[in-house]
Order: C-alpha cells, then structure tokens, then sequence
C-alpha cells in the first residue's frame, strides 16, 4: 500500500521537477492577478479602510495558485488514460484506493510547491508574512488544501473522456470556486447570497485559513478552516478510491 | 497438464452490441496459444476480461484456479501484460518505467536491479536506459514494454499483438526468450497478430474468434487440415472471409492521433 503510494507519488513530483518550462509557465497568471489587482485595487481597498491589499490579497493568489496546479495536474488521468499508462497500474497487483493516494499526494505536493514559488515571489513585490513562525504551519495547511484539489481534480478527470473537456472544468468549476472563495473581497463586507455560495467552496476554507496564517485575517477562524478542509479532503479521497475501484479500460 | 486458463461461455455486451458471444476454450500450463482474429472480432475485450480490465456480462473465467471479477488481484500478481497500444510513460527514462513496475509488482529491490539490467540488456537498450521513453522510436518502446512485462516472472503473459512495428530480429529474439521462458519456468504464453506465419511458428494451439465467437480451434496444423489448406494464411481467409473490417473510432485513438500530430 504505501510502495504504491511512493511510486505514484515520486511519478508525479518527477514530472514536476523535469518542466521548469510548466513552473514557470504556471507563475504568469498569479503575477498578473497580483499585480494588476493588488497595486490597481490598492489604493480604493486601503481607502474604504481595509488595509494593505496586497496583504489581504497575497493568501487568495497562493491559493488560486494551489488549485489551477492540483486541478490541472489531476487532468493527467485523462491524458494516461489515453496515451495507455493508465492501463499498466490498472493491472498491477496493488490497491486502486494506494494508485488514488498516491497520485493525489504526488499532485499536492505539486501544486504546494508551485504556490510556495508564487509565495516567495510575493515578497519581492512587498508582502510581508505577519508572523514568519506561522509560514510553516501556513505551508502545511497549503498541502491540505492541494490534497482536496488534487483528489477533486482526479474524480472529475477520471470521468472525462477527453483533454478538451479541460476548458470546461476549469471554466465552469475552477473559475467558480476561485472568485467565490473571497480570495480577492473581503466576505465580512459581501452581500449574504455571495456569502452564502462561498460557505460551500472548499477554497472558501483554504484562502481563509492561509489568511489567518499569513496576514493575520480571518472570517471562519482557523480552527472552522482547518475542520472543513480536512473533512473534505477525506470524503474526496474516500470518493476517489470508490472510483478507481470499479474503473475500467 | 492442468489448464491453467479456463474460459467458459464467456459474454460481453455494450449497450446493444455484443461484442463477445459466448466464447469458450482453455489453456494448458506451460503452452503458447495464439488468438487470432480479424479487427473488430473481439480479442483485445476477451484480453481485457481475462486481464481483469473488464467485467465480463457473463460467462466464468479461470485463471490459475482464480475469478478475475472475484480475486482480480490474485490474478493481477501472476499475469505480465504488453497491451495492444502504448503504456509506458513517455515522461520517465526507460529504466524508471522498469523500476515502477518492479515496485508495483513487489520485486525486491535486489532482485529489481538484477532483472532490470539482464531484461534491458536482453532487449538490446542498454545504451539508452537513461533516456526518456518519448525519445524512443515505436520498436524501441515495443522491446521495452515486453521486457517489462516479463521482469516480475509472471505465470502467464499476455501478448496484444506484441511484434507490429518490431523487425523480424526482434520478433526472433522475443520469441527465442518466450521459448526459454517456457522451458525454464513453465510460462503459459498468450497472444495475438495479425502475421499468420508467426503464429503457425511460435504457437502451440489457436482459436480463431470472429463477430465474437471462436470459428475454429486446434494445433495449427488442425486448423488447416480442417479448412484443407495449405498455410495458416490461407486457412485463416476461408475461415474468416475476404471482406475488410471497419472498427469504429473510439475517442481515445482520435486522441492518440492528435498526440501523435503534437509529436507526443
């Protein structure tokens, strides 16, 4: 069970780590929403009496960043689906629910690194953590947040037949999610029904426990965060091994 | 000998079509046997019941004794599979790919790195082991998914059509690997092609299967002798017809091809 685990995961962080062109390529879109939103909106943000944006901003950019590369990375499934991977852990002697682990791990850790690439550039440019003791359990609440993006991704993945229906996920779910989740606005001031869809965005949770962490901000409180998130995770990956049990080729 | 495949009123329907209509036939431990078939005639959805990629919709399936839908992975661990269509991943060095495997299969690591040295080497890669896989040309992918299958020493091997693209030194070669095999370690060989002549040579029995049911079984020789011809080829065109087979296009090669264009 946990070879399975290891050898899924390393698959992954492997990939990673061989396309510093997919790094890279992956740091544009955050930059531009940190910029263009965090030194455009700034000063309207710091006059309505809210602060520092780019401080209020920096934890819904990380987290954007965690979910675009967890959820992308969950698309895989379809691509080893097709180019015929899939096929040689489908009938390898280990448990599905270990290939499941396994790759949502290895696409967390993924996308925790992508977003720790984005948090240091986020210093470059003026973010200051509130309490740098806090960046460490920061990091590992980045990781519980790329876990329930990654399984999520790999549900949703292994129900799709082809790579064009990318678009569609990450236009109809990605999208949604990211600008529910009070990454950019702050909650306390948004009408109730805005209020009430973020309550069940998962990344609702993760931007606002990141926030507690790093900027010392929260609406839920940390504890409520962490809760959700966790909870969701293990539902997910419950889901995702049910999945993978009875998937065929 | 016992038979160490036993298929019996084997079935497999989707939707409306069935693509497999009650096939029956068995295998004896230690045996080569070849599955034959035009496209489209249901060979690679048996491989995948029996390989437990699919369920079947009815029908019982033996495979040393075990029910791939019950125990599929008691099954898994004694099965070394080379699929009809690709399954290495492009992204890792041919060595990685063989490591996954031998860590999936739960080879020691001891063992690991023996076997893949000998079977890297026996399939004449050494000189790229290091490389990635998406490098490779098609051959070169081919030898290196066989010597996979075959670095866990499985019970059985299943062979999808394993020599398209492969020059006639690397068939030999396989097949010469495929008989030691079988001599030193009773390894039941199961395969398909479309190369008549290279089923006449390597196996020792055959079926014929078209429009999902198996029109003739036997030695190679039966099989002629029962349709009065003289080779294989020829017994295999009365059996099966002259008319070429259209198989529909699944998503998934529309996909392959379009990879294949991205130069993937």
């Amino acid at each position: 069970m946990l070879r399975t685990v290891y050898v899924m995961w390393l698959r992954e962080v492997k990939k990673f780590l061989r396309s510093p062109s997919r790094i890279i390529a992956a740091l544009a879109q955050p930059l531009f929403y940190l910029l263009a939103l965090g030194f455009g909106l700034g000063g309207v943000f710091q006059a309505a009496g809210h602060g520092s944006y780019i401080q209020f901003l920096v934890p819904g950019i990380v987290g954007m960043t965690i979910v675009f590369t967890s959820v992308f990375n969950g698309m895989q499934v379809i691509w080893d689906r097709q180019f015929g991977f899939m096929k040689e852990t489908m009938v390898a002697p280990v448990p599905r629910s270990a290939i499941m682990f396994g790759r949502t791990l290895g696409g967390a850790t993924v996308a925790t690194l992508q977003g720790l690439v984005v948090l240091a550039l986020t210093l470059v440019i003026g973010f200051h953590p509130h309490n740098w003791a806090l960046v460490f359990p920061a990091i590992a609440l980045m990781l519980l947040v790329a876990t329930v993006f990654s399984a999520l991704g790999i549900i949703v993945a292994s129900h799709l037949s082809d790579m064009q229906s990318f678009q569609f996920v990450v236009n109809f779910m990605v999208m949604p999610m990211f600008f529910l989740s009070g990454a950019l606005f702050p909650l306390g001031t948004s009408p109730l029904v805005l209020r009430a869809f973020a309550t069940f965005d998962p990344l609702t949770y993760g931007v606002d426990g990141m926030r507690a962490l790093l900027s010392n901000a929260s609406h839920y409180g940390s504890a409520t965060d962490i809760t959700v998130l966790f909870a969701v995770a293990v539902l997910l990956l419950v889901m995702g091994s049910y999945r993978f049990a009875r998937m065929e080729a | 000998m016992t038979d160490i495949i036993e298929v019996h009123d084997l079935r497999k329907g989707f939707g409306p079509i069935e693509a497999v209509k009650g096939v029956s036939f068995s295998i004896q431990k230690g045996q080569t046997f070849g599955f034959l078939g035009p496209n489209g005639a249901g060979k690679s959805t048996t491989i995948k019941m029996l390989t437990t990629l699919l369920t079947p919709t009815s029908g019982t399936i033996r495979i040393d004794g075990k029910d791939p839908t019950k125990d599929p992975h008691a099954v898994r661990l004694g099965l070394g599979i080379v699929f009809q269509d690709h399954s290495l991943d492009d992204d890792l060095t041919a060595r990685e790919n063989m490591d996954m495997h031998g860590l999936l299969y739960g080879v020691p690591t001891l063992e690991r790195r023996e076997r893949i040295a000998e079977l890297i080497e026996f399939v004449e890669l050494s000189h790229r082991q290091d490389d990635y896989v998406r490098q490779f040309s098609g051959g070169m992918k081919r030898r290196l998914e066989i010597a996979r299958a075959l670095m866990h020493r499985p019970k059985i091997v299943f062979l999808d059509e394993p020599t398209l693209g492969l020059d006639p030194q690397t068939r030999n070669l396989m097949w010469e690997y495929l008989a030691k095999l079988k001599q030193d370690q009773g390894t039941t060989v199961f395969f398909t092609t479309h190369y008549m002549d290279e089923a006449d040579r390597n196996a020792d029995t055959i079926a014929v299967i078209d429009h999902g049911s198996i029109i003739a079984s036997g030695t190679p020789d039966e099989v002629k002798r029962q349709t009065k011809k003289r080779s294989l080829e020829d017994a295999f065109l009365e059996l099966t017809g002259r008319d070429i087979r259209e198989e529909s296009v699944s998503g998934n090669e529309r996909m392959r091809a379009m990879g294949r264009a991205r130069g993937r």
